[in-house]
């Protein structure tokens, strides 16, 4: 292992990912908000800059130079700690994503697995934070998270298995190897030789909006039911890196749905077509972003589930689903295969 | 408060749910008991904003206690200003010309669609869907804009004087309204294919928050809640006064009693405004909008006074005894949302945190009036 040169190629990606995951949760902001307003038919922020552009840099700016408080009584080592955790394991996740055939951090061959290993921390840092806040608010709103990223992690874990018992590698890079050739062979379709390819997917997708605690799970958060849940008592940068944390990870789930059910990098044409069917980063980018889109335009149509209903719906549907998927999905490939 | 021993492995503690809470819609503070994220105990506190409107009724003339009218319910602040207006015309024998009349009943329509649909908007709110509620003010502000022409105020209206109202309404209001139904109708059926069918929706109001008959009895419920469990109990019916026994209306009623009976209940009820302003602009008489001798000096013969009117909540009545002076000796106002909110500690035991707000706003709280 020539050490030099991997050095200097990590530290140029971890800048590149910690500007890349910056980047995009500001303005995913700024894309959440424009498109909520025109949702509802209004502006949305347009003061600063052309279409409000520099709203983001406007408000990381005032996030930054508030205080940051910290309430008498709170448990103050783990209440810094958990927005610093929230951040930290997303950021790690992207060495992991591939972006493209290059671009790409580190080529893990268990990448798959890591990626799910430290998305299950964001809860820790989650449970850590309503818990040392001091407010009941807050710790209900832990328990919630808790209970609800437990629920939906399992039906999760069953369709990522689905997946690699179809491509048979848990290298992520491999996954869309397996998947070239245009929008016939993704995973997503049946035609890639899993019937039940569009069931593993919605199922996916399900469970990648409840690990994001985004609407219409967002339990966590429920602002009219917890005022904000578990960093209700967060101020400033603090809230701010939760706030970071939680686009983050909408970033992730759509870039993990894009390798492991849209064909990543490739184009959805053929490669015969010259230029739209080359594969390159900015297919798996639109990709990635029109499955964003998707999450807001859901986030701002639907009202909020319910504690139970959301459990109801990850043990008694998803999970029971998902395992017969499993199931229906080892037979395809022994018999296919 | 329900003071039972903390058993070792059911711990209870309590939460403050306001005053300051986005889910209570104002200064309401509601002491819960909690079992986990259930609601074993809920003791509304109230008193953060009493303002003392009765005792202010008793020291100031009839007509200087009219803006106070304005400033109980301020969505629906023209039923208030309606219910003041008939009691001190009933007690001073005043005649209102029936133009009038006509207008009082499409301005407070107009006032009781606003109120739904701030309530609507804010009710889907609750439950965790945002987008309804620009949507429903945008509709309301339509409303908003039509009645500021005539009232010159867009929320806490004075509008109607003892013996007709402020001022005539022109052509061009009634001409809007006529569009504003048009356009509502249009809007409607928009809010129930995106809200009312939304299967999440259904699923957290379905069953959830029952209010039995029995115990809207027993608590003095009306309104939107009382016929949303199954009473078919209207004052515009049930103690016609104004003009509204010549128009013809439904009151919709239905008797499951759950969150959605009331979400529904005040979703027809809407449609019913529209009829009956649709009905009151085509039958509108040309003539005065004010009685010819109103007495600057209102002096009723002492006794005893009683009136009540539909508010967009229930039930608002005033009691006033006076002594025949130029003020009451005794004010009292019956609110309707005080009644309603008075059977959430028995309706809500047991219930989930998440249930328990979203079947507080379907009891359409307006914290002001309940205070006064």
């Amino acid at each position: 292992m020539d050490l030099g040169i991997n050095v200097f190629e990590m530290v140029i990606y971890l800048v590149g990912f910690i500007a890349f995951a910056a980047a995009n949760a500001a303005y995913l902001v700024w894309v959440e908000r424009k498109g909520a307003a025109h949702i509802q038919r209004r502006t949305g922020p347009k003061e600063v800059g052309p279409y409000g552009l520099l709203q983001p840099l406007a408000d990381g700016a005032k996030l930054m130079s508030k205080q940051f408080i910290i309430p008498a009584g709170v448990d103050r080592p783990l209440f810094i700690l958990a927005p610093i955790l929230t951040m930290v394991p997303a950021i790690m996740i992207f060495v992991t994503i591939p972006f493209s055939e290059t671009i790409l951090a580190r080529d893990f061959n268990i990448g798959l697995l890591m990626i799910l290993a430290f998305a299950s921390v964001n809860v820790l840092a989650l449970l850590m934070g309503g818990w040392a806040s001091r407010n009941k608010y807050a710790v209900i709103s832990a328990a919630r998270v808790v209970s609800q990223n437990i629920a939906y992690e399992i039906p999760m874990l069953i369709i990522v298995i689905t997946i690699v018992l179809i491509s048979g590698s848990m290298n992520l890079t491999e996954i869309v190897a397996g998947q070239a050739g245009g929008i016939l062979h993704w995973n997503l379709l049946p035609t890639n030789g899993n019937f039940l390819g569009p069931i593993t997917f919605i199922i996916f997708f399900i469970c990648s909006l409840a690990e994001t605690n985004r609407a219409p799970f967002d339990l966590g958060e429920a602002e009219s039911e917890l005022i904000a849940g578990f960093h209700t008592e967060y101020s400033s940068m603090g809230f701010g890196l939760f706030f970071m944390g939680e686009y983050a990870n909408i970033v992730i789930a759509a870039a993990l749905t894009t390798i492991l059910f849209l064909g990543g990098w490739y184009s959805p044409l053929p490669e015969s077509i010259p230029y739209a069917g080359a594969s390159s980063v900015v297919w798996f980018l639109v990709k990635m972003y029109l499955l964003i889109w998707l999450v807001v335009l859901i986030r701002w149509t639907y009202p909020r589930v319910t504690l139970w209903s959301l459990l109801n719906l990850s043990w008694k549907i998803l999970i029971p689903f998902s395992l017969f998927n499993l199931l229906a999905s080892a037979g395809l490939v022994k018999l296919l295969g | 408060m329900s003071s039972q021993p903390l058993s070792q492995n059911q711990e209870r503690f309590e939460l403050n749910l306001g005053p300051q809470h986005p889910a209570t819609h104002g200064v309401l503070r509601v002491k819960l008991l909690m079992d986990g994220e259930y609601i074993v105990d809920a003791e509304p506190v109230l008193g953060y904003i009493h303002r003392m409107h009765e005792l202010m009724g008793e020291n100031r003339s009839w007509a200087q206690y009219l803006p106070n009218m304005g400033r109980l319910d301020y969505l629906s602040a023209l039923s208030y200003n309606l219910g003041y207006v008939e009691l001190v015309e009933k007690m001073a024998g005043i005649e209102v010309p029936e133009r009038a009349e006509y207008i009082r009943v499409i301005t407070t329509e107009m006032n009781r669609i606003s109120s739904h649909l701030l309530w609507f908007g804010a009710f889907v709110l609750d439950l965790g869907g945002f987008t309804p509620l620009l949507y429903a003010f945008d509709d309301r502000e339509q409303i908003l804009d039509l009645l500021e022409a005539v009232t010159g105020s867009r929320l806490t209206y004075c509008y109607y004087l003892f013996g007709g109202c402020y001022n005539d309404v022109e052509d061009d209001f009634l001409s809007g309204c006529l569009a504003f139904v048009k356009r509502l109708r249009t809007r409607l059926p928009m809010y129930h294919n995106l809200v009312t069918k939304n299967v999440i929706l259904r699923q957290r109001l379905e069953g959830v928050g029952p209010v039995s008959a029995e115990m809207c009895r027993k608590y003095g419920a009306t309104g939107p809640v009382l016929r949303g469990s199954g009473i078919n109990y209207d004052l515009r019916k049930n103690e016609p006064y104004s003009i509204y026994p010549e128009l013809d209306f439904d009151v919709p009623v239905y008797p499951e009693g759950d969150s959605m009976a009331r979400f529904m209940v005040r979703m027809d009820e809407m449609e019913q405004c529209l009829r009956i302003i649709e009905q009151a602009i085509a039958k509108i008489p040309e003539g005065p909008v004010m009685a010819e001798k109103v007495p600057k000096m209102i002096k009723p013969a002492a006794g005893d006074y009683y009136h009540a009117v539909e508010a967009a909540r229930g039930t608002f009545a005033i009691r006033a005894v006076s002594d025949g002076a130029n003020q009451a000796y005794r004010m009292k106002l019956r609110s309707p949302t005080f009644s309603n909110l008075s059977l959430f500690q028995e309706a809500s035991r047991g219930m989930l945190l998440a249930d328990g707000l979203a079947f507080m706003g379907s009891l359409d709280l307006v914290i002001p009036e309940i205070d006064r």
